[in-house]
């Protein structure tokens, strides 16, 4: 039995006559942390809501836990984050512990309500974004990297095997980017979680990921950080289109 | 007012069914302004207005219908709407917002028709469009508390998936939980409150029940469920203070009640910029 979580195998994908995403072949083995990147416009977000299920490819296979995604049922064990600062309707009155816990709906199940296990669940997805002093706060009341903090604690609520983030630093502060990252890197390292994580920033988060696929359409690269780092600027240049030198942001 | 409460049944209809919309309306509503949601209500009172008018078409030309009760073919006409709603957002992907003018308009058109070969506008028909203090039957009250606990079960029961539906669809419809069917049952929900509404509060004023409550209430409350419990609180305020002042000034109870529910929205508004004004100086000093 192998132990890839995600297997990609041929996936095409097009909008309307616009070709997205071209023979796409790419397997995440668990507890990595992968870093999508590509520029704007490559299909790293399609290839996300492919491996979701809220996308059918046009070709090709996609497997979760060695389940055919149209056979998967089990989606607790997936957790998502997206680029909700962007699009988050900052009026909702919600508070932090509300948001987190909605996070256990499926886990749950119908006509169900979450008993004190749950309720211990949720405060500990909380803490594990160090959160905790911002339970009963309503999250429109939160900084842009604040309230992805609490969208991640909702996604980890469940205990999902992976985690997948689409551009989460969109609209956050820059001075907390790099504490974002960290706080990613700490729940791979120590809850053993599988990060997918899509971004167009390739120097901030080349020094935290294990493993890299470089999107453009079709899958440029995929392998592990070391490999990447071999990569020679004018390899990346071609692959983005345009003129590309990899700079890795300062972190302690 | 208690012994005219005590004597008159028509009046124990009308206050018991205000006590169970004045909890059902707010309830559902909660969940309607949360979603940006707030024009399906009048689109579905128009098309309730519609199944009215028709029923009472039929039974002025059909002697075997006459005493057809004209909710229960209003609360047909509201259902099929929601459902017909749902329909055309999906046939509209991009332009989701076009069903509810479509809705409306065809809701209005049928209605004014049916009024016309009907007979034109009397006072049942007025009752219907802006409510009655007097016009709730018997009959009304048991379908309305059917309606009410209906309502009341189905949201309690799934609450969790209509919460995460109202704050964030994209990750519903990840999180695997059946998205569309809860959301089509929520348009029947809807539907269903709007019916049972409109015998107190009129066809006409029926979505201001259902979100000025709410409006009040997300100005001060903290979270999600103490939004629902104030929006239930202030629409309790308003529908009973709507009664008993229509009561005594002989006024219709949807006129009554709006006006309430806007003062309360005032005072929540006046509060919250009190508590803004007061948290701002501290930060100051």
């Amino acid at each position: 039995m192998n132990d890839y979580i995600v297997e990609v195998s041929g996936v095409s994908f097009r909008y309307d006559r616009r070709n997205v995403l071209e023979q796409i072949d790419l397997k995440i083995p668990r507890a990595a942390f992968l870093g999508i990147v590509g520029p704007n416009g490559s299909g790293k977000s399609t290839l996300l809501k492919l491996i979701l299920g809220l996308l059918k490819p046009l070709e090709g296979e996609i497997r979760l836990f060695g389940t055919p995604i149209n056979k998967f049922k089990d989606w607790s064990r997936i957790g998502f984050v997206s680029q909700k600062a962007n699009s988050f309707n900052t009026g909702y009155p919600a508070t932090v512990f509300e948001v987190v816990a909605s996070g256990l709906t499926k886990k749950t199940g119908l006509f169900r309500f979450l008993g004190n296990e749950a309720k211990k669940e949720v405060l500990d997805a909380i803490r594990s974004v160090g959160m905790e002093g911002y339970v009963h706060q309503n999250i429109g009341e939160l900084s842009g990297g604040q309230q992805q903090r609490v969208f991640i604690a909702r996604a980890i609520a469940s205990k999902p095997e992976i985690l997948i983030l689409d551009e989460p630093t969109v609209g956050v502060d820059q001075r907390h980017v790099q504490s974002f990252y960290e706080m990613l890197e700490r729940l791979n390292k120590q809850l053993g979680i599988t990060l997918i994580l899509v971004t167009h920033d390739i120097g901030a988060i080349s020094n935290r990921v294990t493993h890299v696929a470089c999107l453009n359409k079709h899958l440029y690269f995929h392998g592990d950080r070391e490999a990447f780092e071999k990569l020679d600027d004018k390899k990346l240049s071609s692959w983005y289109h345009h003129d590309i030198r990899l700079l890795s942001h300062e972190h302690g | 007012m208690i012994t005219a409460l005590l004597h008159y049944q028509f009046l124990q209809n009308t206050f018991l069914t205000g006590i169970m919309i004045g909890i059902i309306a707010p309830l559902i509503g909660s969940f309607i302004v949360v979603r940006r949601l707030s024009l399906i209500a009048d689109a579905l009172s128009h098309v309730t207005l519609s199944g009215i008018a028709v029923s009472l078409f039929l039974s002025s030309k059909l002697p075997v219908l006459s005493g057809l009760n004209p909710l229960y073919i209003g609360t047909g006409f509201s259902v099929l709407g929601s459902v017909l709603i749902e329909r055309l957002r999906v046939v509209y992907r991009y332009y989701q917002d076009l069903a509810i003018p479509i809705i409306m308009s065809g809701g209005i058109g049928i209605g004014l028709i049916f009024i016309s070969l009907a007979g034109g506008y009397n006072v049942d028909l007025m009752n219907y469009l802006f409510g009655s203090v007097s016009a709730v039957s018997r009959t009304d009250l048991w379908l309305i508390l059917a309606i009410s606990i209906a309502v009341a079960a189905v949201i309690i029961l799934l609450y969790k998936e209509l919460f995460l539906l109202s704050f964030d669809e994209e990750y519903a419809k990840v999180s695997g939980i059946p998205a569309k069917t809860i959301h089509l049952v929520f348009m029947v929900l809807i539907a269903l409150v709007i019916s049972a509404a409109m015998r107190i509060v009129g066809i006409m004023l029926v979505s201001a029940l259902i979100t000025l409550p709410v409006a009040a209430s997300i100005r001060i409350s903290r979270g999600f469920k103490q939004t629902i419990l104030f929006s239930v609180l202030f629409g309790e305020i308003s529908v009973m203070g709507g009664l008993v002042s229509a009561f005594y000034l002989d006024l219709p109870p949807g006129g009554t009640i709006v006006l309430i529910s806007i003062l309360i929205l005032l005072m929540a508004i006046y509060i919250k910029r009190l508590r803004t004004g007061i948290r701002f100086s501290k930060k100051k000093v």
